[in-house]
């Protein structure tokens, strides 16, 4: 138990002061601007937005500038930040079919309508350190190679593989809009069971690190769904909102998402013939790995309704999302750094009890 | 709030070119606004219906790109709503936390619903939709140069 500690106000004061130097570095160079993380450190913004659970770039930035580069630590500032905000509503459902793509690979069609677009990928580099980067005037490779809009190709369809495999019938479908309003994990406590939109607003703000090696246990054995990435895209997807003052829908601006949808291996029953199987991920910002491991998760949870066996740590719905978000988990885990000097009083007389009866114990025994 | 002609028709495209507008003003940056309204000026003096303020909304997502809708997260959001003396309301919403520019973007939604003033407003917002198609379009053309033709090798030589 945490009992309140006073005092050490002076010293908490230092230590905050202290804090914001070592933040600021070396004085004698320049501070990083907002526009420097926004720009240079996209995936780590990406990474706090998605996890936050806000899209507001410029906020992440300051969250990642702020709290010095731990991430956990700048989620944790947006997810506070959120909380001082007054909710407008609900926007339409994103269009992710209707995205200006800017990266969208599929594993299981090479030649799939409107192509494979690698964009700006690390998939494929030799992961060697380029010591150009160190030097002042960095190359400018990159910025050189700009294109030229007139080569712009006109805007094309491109369909999601799930819709091509769809049309054969070789997929189950998704789970049919019935009008209903998803459950929001921000509104109202979840009591487990939950259904599969509570499960994938659970997975959007969970922690990647968490996801990734719950989804890297799937393909070792532990809940196994011999999965394809059937598709991943990224994108800027337009946000529509119906303002009620005004009685219609307004686009707001567009936002940026990687959306993944697995293919996964069969089911089938009596009255239908085996389809592949599907789960999805979709995620704020540019975050492949994340979006992908939240597919494998959705889909490893899904064992009951497909008819699996169960027995995988990915397949257990309450455990998998009850520690799932890294705000919740650091809280409750670095408290224990927080004073418990009353709380350990407590322990330590009983362990001294403990031992004077031991010793009592041992001497009447030896005697 | 917005003319109503008498025929439904031309209430849902004045509606459709409205909301056209809209969107090009919730992508304009700030300082395109500040250039938009001195171009414009002299301009009626605009009241705040209410203050304009920020806040979120909850962005959602469909389970497996097309199914049931999901919570994904949320986004701030800014939102203005002003009335122009002896004019018309003006509404906005865009994404961010710039109020100033929903303001703006309020004001020229008022303007616009004058039809003394459309084009001007229009013709105004020109520049804003060119830097936005170029954008896209640059978007476009970078991404198709990384598009890839993968081929499979044939394994075995019988």
């Amino acid at each position: 138990m945490y009992v309140a500690a006073k005092g050490g106000e002076k010293a908490i004061r230092n230590a905050h002061a202290l804090l914001a130097k070592r933040r600021r570095g070396n004085t004698n160079l320049p501070s990083i601007t907002l526009d420097q993380i926004a720009e240079q450190l996209t995936l780590a913004v990406d990474r706090v937005m998605a996890e936050g659970s806000l899209y507001d770039v410029e906020l992440a930035a300051l969250a990642v500038k702020q709290a010095r580069g731990d991430l956990i630590e700048a989620i944790f500032l947006i997810r506070a930040f959120r909380t001082t905000l007054p909710r407008f509503g609900y926007a339409k459902a994103l269009d992710t079919a209707e995205m200006l793509v800017r990266r969208r690979v599929s594993a299981t069609y090479k030649d799939l309508p409107g192509g494979q677009l690698l964009g700006p990928t690390f998939d494929y580099t030799h992961r060697l350190l380029d010591t150009s980067l160190g030097l002042a005037d960095e190359a400018r490779e990159g910025n050189d190679q700009a294109t030229r809009v007139d080569d712009a190709p006109a805007p094309v369809s491109m369909p999601r593989v799930t819709d091509l495999l769809g049309q054969e019938g070789l997929i189950e479908g998704a789970p049919d809009d019935d009008g209903a309003e998803p459950f929001d994990i921000t509104r109202a406590p979840v009591s487990f069971p939950v259904d599969r939109s509570t499960r994938l607003q659970t997975l959007a703000r969970g922690d990647e690190g968490y996801l990734l090696a719950l989804g890297y246990s799937t393909q070792r054995g532990y809940g196994r769904s011999h999965p394809f990435v059937g598709e991943i895209r990224f994108g800027d997807v337009e946000v529509i909102f119906d303002a009620p003052e005004l009685g219609f829908e307004l686009s707001l601006g567009t936002v940026q998402v990687t959306e993944c949808q697995s293919v996964n291996q069969f089911k089938g029953s009596a009255t239908t013939a085996p389809q592949f199987t599907r789960g999805y991920g979709l995620v704020f910002g540019q975050c492949e790995r994340k979006a992908l491991s939240m597919a494998l998760v959705e889909r490893a949870l899904r064992w009951e309704e497909l008819g699996e066996e169960r027995g995988a740590p990915a397949q257990d719905e309450e455990f998998v999302l009850s520690h799932c978000d890294n705000v919740q988990a650091t809280g409750f885990v670095e408290h224990l750094k927080l004073p418990h000097y009353v709380d350990f009083q407590a322990e330590l007389d009983l362990v001294r009890r403990m031992r004077a009866e031991h010793a009592a114990q041992m001497k009447e025994a030896a005697e | 709030m917005q003319p109503s002609p008498a025929d439904p028709r031309d209430a849902n495209a004045c509606r459709t070119a409205r909301q056209g507008m809209m969107a090009v003003m919730a992508r304009a940056e700030s300082t395109e606004l500040d250039a938009i309204l001195a171009q414009l000026a002299p301009l009626p003096a605009a009241s705040n219906l209410k203050p304009p303020e920020v806040g979120l909304v909850m962005l959602r997502g469909r389970t497996g790109g097309d199914g049931a809708p999901f919570n994904l997260g949320e986004a701030t959001v800014a939102r203005a709503a002003v009335r122009l003396e002896g004019g018309a309301s003006g509404f906005a919403y865009r994404l961010g936390r710039d109020v100033k520019a929903a303001r703006q973007s309020a004001i020229l939604d008022a303007l616009w619903q004058d039809e003394a003033r459309r084009a001007a407003v229009e013709d105004a917002l020109a520049p804003v939709r060119a830097r936005l198609s170029s954008e896209s379009a640059g978007a476009r053309a970078e991404t198709a140069a990384t598009k890839v033709d993968f081929f499979t090798l044939v394994r075995g030589e019988d």
